[in-house]
């Protein structure tokens, strides 16, 4: 069973995408900011991360950081999901490593497509 | 003491001063010849061997009448620090070499008023150097306890007149160009400064501690001697105003001594220099002015009842308690005043009568025909000779015309012909008006009346009162009684000459200057001398002048004088500053200003203008032309002046804008922020509803509860993005000013309470103690359901801050005067002091949060300062005691109708 890990601060999204990617035989974690997304990533290695940007104390962009300096982590894809949609924010996500960036609103169907292209 | 012994140890001092004069002439523009210091003491020239010994003279005899020839000085400095710095700008751009040249340059490069002013100043001067040669010698004696010879030759005093005249004559025309400085002689001089001032303290100590028990010991005992009441007291109104006459005398030499125009101007190397002069010199002359008193008056205790020359007590108090060492220190310092004078006032004298008698007079014919290098050979010799004949004839004054008066008064003499140059001397700085026949004639009348009342009586014999001229006056005629004119009796005779001639002459020069149209070239150089300000940096445009004339004849002249090399160098110096091109045939009126400068500092003004005029072709121009012309100029200069305003104020006007543009983007950037908070603020609930409504569209199979969940989602997310629109609608409603608020009165504890009540299940949530106090009668006018809203968002604001564990709210509300202060604070972690102002913007999120979620969607608090700004209050924040965010914010009690 692949493993993923949602960090967004919004409940009412994460509860959206916790019940579409459990039908899709995925083990779901969860974290409601960066701080809490690192704690989990200490003793977790899912296969698939998708992170929002704007969350209070760590925010996405840090957090893509640290994943990026744990080697444990080195399989591990990163999809940015995020309502910043200018290009230079885009730019920047995909600068720090990120695998794919998605722009809220998204289409659930969109965003399954997507893990599932990036774990293939 | 041993004659011989004296003139070695004089050998020695003239030595050492040979030998500094040297060294600092070849240091150039080394900080130590270079400096305010050197120039403020080289300005104490101005106290000569008269000063040194000459008012201990006075002091004894008539007591505190040789003050005002100090007091003048002092009393002037602070507009002599004005006028001087304007002399000085006017002396370095026409290359003025002498107090002659800068008179007659004033008055059109007149050859006439120029040889008149060195007539005048010989006359001033010589005497005054005849006086500190006497000196010298009289004082040589009294230490060596000799008595003069009748034979010049067995004189020792001749061989110190004949050192001296050498060292002048070699140090003082080092240069063609007697604008040049001479560093070597005014650093020499600044050390003769100082030697002869701490020289004259230390006998003042001497006498005053040593030989009596200090002040008070003197004081006792000279109040016991005869006379000592009226010899100290100012006297009565006649006597005043003879006072009143000395200081203006004394104020006028600062000036116009031709000794203290060499130091002060001359060789001024910088104009700030005067600066230190300003404090400096005033403090010399009191220092100088201490002891005076007690030498004078323990002089008189001692010598109560002797016949000795008072003048000399400095000298013979020492030798009185056998001190030789003090004793000939003190004469050294007298030498010091004594030959500085000697020195300075020859080179002045002699640049003076080459410049404005010899060479315009006699050589400029002859020099004409010469080589360069033999042109200046010749111009230097006949400086040098100028000055070693001007000390050998001062020496065969004092020989031979028995100056039997005391130093004093022939030192006021000089001071009062020397004063005669005030009229054309001050017109010429502050008078457009004052012509070339006003001053000559003035100074002619002057210095005529100065004859007759002071130089004839003088040398006649003052004492001897046998003369029928002094006692009936001319022919018999009491009113031409010299000492007494026009029946004036009681004045001393230097004041009462110093009245007459001055009041003759500034008389003249004035009705003169009125009644006779003046010449165009005066008037040309009264408008640079008054307005020099103006044209010190292209002083060449200011000068008027018609005619043709050829840039190579003119070059011709130039490299007569001046030599091949420094002609080529002028010539490009003066292409490149006015952008003329090398080509150019004809000379325009520049050039001509410019080249008779380059001569000036050889030959003098008046033979510079009689040079050049002998190559061009001047046009006779009218005096209006004139007029018009500098006029022309003068708009523009005024033009000039506007332009350099007008491109002021560009220049703060495009500060301004750049700084607005700052602003602007400083606001673009924070709007952008806003738009992007904004947008995210409502995408977030779109996202949730668009995820939400996405399922419950695909997913046939959702179990009920979460089917029920996902639509409740739909819902709460409806109602979030709702409610934000409705706050940007508010803000604008505020913004625009439709926004209607609706006055009565409330009790406002029970408002905050009514605020709070729908909080208290957030509250709870986070264990979080609110604390409330105040006086819950205080009553004001406001909207309720808007202060509702303000509270609302204020503690809604300090519940996001409060920490996770004991989490604690203030709210606090004060009765001040007339208004009502609330205060929400909390115990987070505070707010950065400069965002103090900034988050009651709207579009405000915080700068250091970064790409971290703001909290809130920086609407809150902008809405808070439009409501409270809509009830006449204020808002603003700050931290509290504790660290933590606090906002406070007042209303008035009463609403204004």
């Amino acid at each position: 069973m692949k493993k993923i890990l949602i960090v967004d601060d919004e409940p009412n999204i994460v509860m959206s995408l916790e019940y579409t990617f459990k039908k899709n035989n995925f083990e779901v974690f969860i974290a409601r900011d960066g701080q809490e997304a690192l704690d989990i990533l200490k003793t977790q290695f899912p296969d698939i991360i998708i992170l929002d940007i704007m969350m209070p104390f760590v925010d996405g962009f840090e957090t893509l950081e640290q994943i990026k300096k744990n080697e444990q982590l080195n399989h591990c894809k990163v999809i940015f999901l995020s309502a910043k949609n200018k290009e230079s924010d885009i730019e920047k996500g995909m600068a720090l490593g990120a695998d794919a960036y998605l722009t809220k609103p998204f289409s659930i169907k969109k965003v399954v497509e997507q893990v599932n292209d990036l774990l293939e | 003491m041993n004659s011989i012994v004296l003139l070695i140890i004089l050998a020695l001092y003239l030595g050492i001063l040979f030998f500094i004069a040297h060294w600092a002439e070849k240091k150039g523009n080394s900080k130590w010849t270079n400096n305010p210091y050197i120039y403020s003491l080289s300005l104490a020239v101005y106290c000569t061997a008269w000063t040194y010994y000459g008012s201990i003279g006075v002091a004894a005899n008539s007591g505190l009448n040789y003050l005002p020839i100090y007091l003048g000085p002092i009393i002037i400095i602070p507009a002599w620090m004005i006028i001087l710095k304007k002399i000085i700008r006017i002396s370095r751009v026409n290359k003025v070499s002498s107090i002659a040249d800068f008179i007659s340059l004033r008055y059109g490069n007149s050859r006439f008023l120029g040889a008149v002013v060195t007539i005048v100043c010989l006359f001033g001067i010589l005497p005054y150097i005849a006086l500190q040669l006497k000196s010298i010698a009289e004082t040589f004696h009294v230490v060596t306890q000799t008595e003069s010879s009748s034979n010049i030759f067995d004189d020792s005093t001749t061989y110190v007149a004949f050192a001296l005249a050498i060292f002048a004559s070699i140090y003082g025309t080092r240069y063609v160009d007697a604008s040049e400085k001479r560093k070597g002689i005014v650093t020499a001089v600044a050390l003769e400064s100082v030697l002869k001032l701490v020289f004259f303290i230390i006998i003042g100590v001497y006498v005053t501690f040593f030989v009596f028990d200090g002040f008070d010991d003197i004081y006792a005992k000279a109040s016991l001697l005869e006379h000592f009441r009226e010899k100290n007291t100012i006297g009565g109104l006649p006597q005043a105003i003879n006072w009143f006459f000395l200081c203006i005398l004394s104020l006028f030499a600062i000036f116009l001594l031709p000794r203290q125009f060499q130091v002060s101007v001359i060789e001024n190397t910088r104009e700030n220099h005067v600066n230190t002069a300003v404090w400096l010199f005033p403090l010399y002359l009191l220092l100088f002015n201490i002891f005076v008193y007690p030498i004078a008056w323990g002089g008189n205790i001692l010598f109560e009842g002797q016949s000795v020359n008072s003048d000399t007590y400095s000298l013979l108090i020492p030798q009185l308690f056998d001190n030789k060492t003090l004793t000939v220190m003190v004469f050294l310092g007298g030498f010091s005043a004594a030959i500085s004078m000697i020195v300075v006032s020859s080179i002045g004298l002699s640049t003076m009568v080459s410049n404005n008698l010899i060479i315009p007079y006699g050589l400029l014919g002859r020099l004409k025909h010469n080589e360069q290098s033999t042109i200046n050979k010749k111009i230097v010799n006949i400086r040098k000779i100028g000055i070693f004949s001007l000390i050998i004839i001062s020496y065969f004054l004092y020989r031979y015309f028995a100056l039997d008066y005391s130093l004093f008064s022939i030192g006021l003499v000089a001071f009062v012909i020397i004063a005669q140059l005030a009229p054309s001397f001050f017109g010429a700085l502050f008078w457009r008006r004052g012509s070339r026949t006003g001053a000559v004639s003035g100074l002619i009348v002057g210095f005529v009346i100065c004859l007759y009342t002071l130089l004839v009586p003088y040398a006649l014999g003052i004492t001897s009162s046998d003369t029928s001229f002094i006692t009936e006056g001319l022919f018999g005629i009491k009113l031409l009684k010299p000492l007494q004119l026009f029946g004036l009796d009681y004045l001393q005779p230097v004041p009462h000459a110093l009245f007459w001639s001055l009041l003759f002459n500034f008389m003249i020069y004035i009705a003169v200057s009125v009644s006779f149209k003046g010449n165009y070239r005066e008037r040309n150089y009264a408008e640079m001398f008054l307005d020099i300000n103006k044209y010190i940096t292209m002083h060449e445009n200011a000068f008027v002048w018609k005619g043709t004339a050829y840039r190579t004849d003119i070059e011709k002249v130039l490299i007569k004088f001046l030599g091949e090399e420094r002609t080529k160098r002028a010539m490009n110096i003066f292409n490149l500053k006015y952008n003329v091109d090398k080509n150019e045939e004809l000379a325009d009126a520049r050039l001509i200003k410019f080249s008779e400068n380059l001569l000036t500092g050889h030959i003098g003004t008046a033979s510079a203008k009689i040079l050049i005029s002998s190559v061009v072709k001047e046009e006779k121009i009218t005096l209006p032309e004139v007029l018009k012309i500098l006029e022309e100029s003068k708009e523009n200069i005024i033009i000039n002046k506007k332009l350099t305003e007008t491109s002021n104020e560009l220049k703060e006007i495009s500060a301004k804008l750049h700084e607005a543009n700052v602003s602007l983007m400083e606001k673009d950037k924070q709007k952008d922020e806003f738009l992007d908070t904004v947008t995210h603020e409502l995408r977030t609930p779109i996202t949730a509803i668009r995820a939400s409504s996405e399922i419950l569209y695909d997913d046939d199979e959702i179990p009920e509860e979460l089917r029920k969940q996902f639509l409740q989602n739909i819902i709460s997310e409806s109602d979030r993005l709702n409610r934000l629109i409705d706050k940007i609608l508010d803000l604008e409603k505020f913004e625009t000013g439709r926004q209607k608020v609706n006055f009565a009165t409330h009790k406002v504890l029970q408002t905050i309470e009514n605020a709070i009540e729908p909080l208290q299940q957030l509250i709870n949530n986070k264990y979080i103690h609110v604390h409330i106090e105040g006086n819950s009668n205080l009553k004001a006018d406001f909207d309720e359901d808007r202060i509702v809203q303000v509270v609302t968002n204020l503690v809604s604001n300090a519940i996001k801050f409060c920490p996770e564990t004991n989490g604690l709210i203030t709210l606090a509300v004060y009765e001040k005067h007339d208004f009502v202060q609330v205060e929400v604070s909390d115990n987070g972690k505070g707010i950065a002091p400069n965002d103090f102002e900034n988050i009651f913007d709207k579009f405000y999120q915080s700068t250091n949060q970064n790409f971290k979620k703001p909290i809130g969607s920086g609407l809150g608090l902008a809405i808070c300062k439009q409501i409270i700004e809509h009830h006449k209050g204020k808002i603003w924040a700050t931290n509290n005691a504790t660290g933590g965010g606090c906002l406070s914010f007042t209303i008035p009690k009463k609403q204004q109708p």
